[in-house]
């Protein structure tokens, strides 16, 4: 005998409800980052050894601050997405975990502000 | 209690998940399974604060970014580098196999360990002709 409504069945949500919504984040960010790591290796390689000001030249151009502003969002949202499942798989203390989830939360949302702002400073500079 | 008298075993099953330690032999595909996401947490933490420093520093302007891109050229932070370079080439590659997972394909077990020493050379020789190029010896 099936226990489940069938509109639960349907919806197709289970216990939790957020399961699914977190695995389409994961892939989801996975495929915009493969564009902007590649983007993000170009300019590491380089620009990463050049003077300032050729850096600056570079981020002054705007399609350059939408892609570093884009990395930035991209690649925290991803880490933190990973970061909670690997807590959630490996700390078993409730009130640990409880922490730590929240401290990724809190670094990836400091983390988004001071990069977004940084990119805007460089180009306005 | 007394079930737990009678079932002294009870504590040592193992918890998922339990892929890595003595239950299951390692495999290549196991062992690539939890590098992932050791790429994942090293990047998450080390490379994300990294870009967001260098970022910040270019900031600040000219003397504050020379100053703080001063420590990334000692031994330390070309190891840190280094580092951050081949995770990032293994994550982006073994990332890539896992989308194609995603999709149903490249399952089998042949096609598998196949990928799998793709994404070991393929972040490898990357990583080696990174350096090579950051380092200005191509």
């Amino acid at each position: 005998m099936k226990m489940r409504h069938p509109l639960a069945h349907a919806r197709g949500l289970g216990s939790a409800k957020s399961g699914t919504s977190h695995w389409w984040g994961q892939r989801v960010t996975a495929l915009l980052l493969i564009p902007l790591v590649i983007w993000m290796l170009y300019v590491v390689i380089v620009y990463a050894g050049q003077p300032f000001q050729v850096i600056q030249d570079f981020f002054s151009q705007t399609i350059n601050s939408i892609l570093a502003i884009l990395l930035v969002l991209t690649m925290l949202r991803h880490a933190q997405l990973g970061m909670q499942v690997v807590i959630e798989d490996y700390v078993h203390s409730q009130p640990l975990e409880t922490i730590l989830q929240l401290l990724v939360k809190l670094f990836a949302f400091a983390g988004a502000v001071t990069g977004v702002l940084a990119v805007i400073r460089l180009a306005l500079q | 209690m007394a079930t737990e008298k009678n079932t002294p075993e009870r504590h040592q099953r193992p918890i998922s998940p339990f892929m890595i330690g003595p239950y299951y032999k390692p495999q290549l595909s196991s062992i690539l399974s939890i590098a992932h996401r050791a790429s994942g947490v090293f990047l998450s933490v080390f490379g994300s604060a990294l870009l967001i420093y260098w970022l910040f520093a270019l900031s600040q302007g000219a003397a504050a970014y020379q100053a703080a891109m001063l420590w990334l050229v000692s031994i330390p932070g070309m190891l840190l580098l280094a580092a951050l370079c081949f995770a990032i080439y293994y994550h982006f590659f073994n990332g890539l196999r896992h989308l194609i997972w995603d999709t149903g394909r490249m399952m089998k077990i042949e096609q598998a360990n196949r990928s799998a020493i793709f994404v070991l050379s393929g972040s490898f020789i990357a990583s080696v002709l990174t350096i090579a190029i950051v380092g200005g010896w191509l």
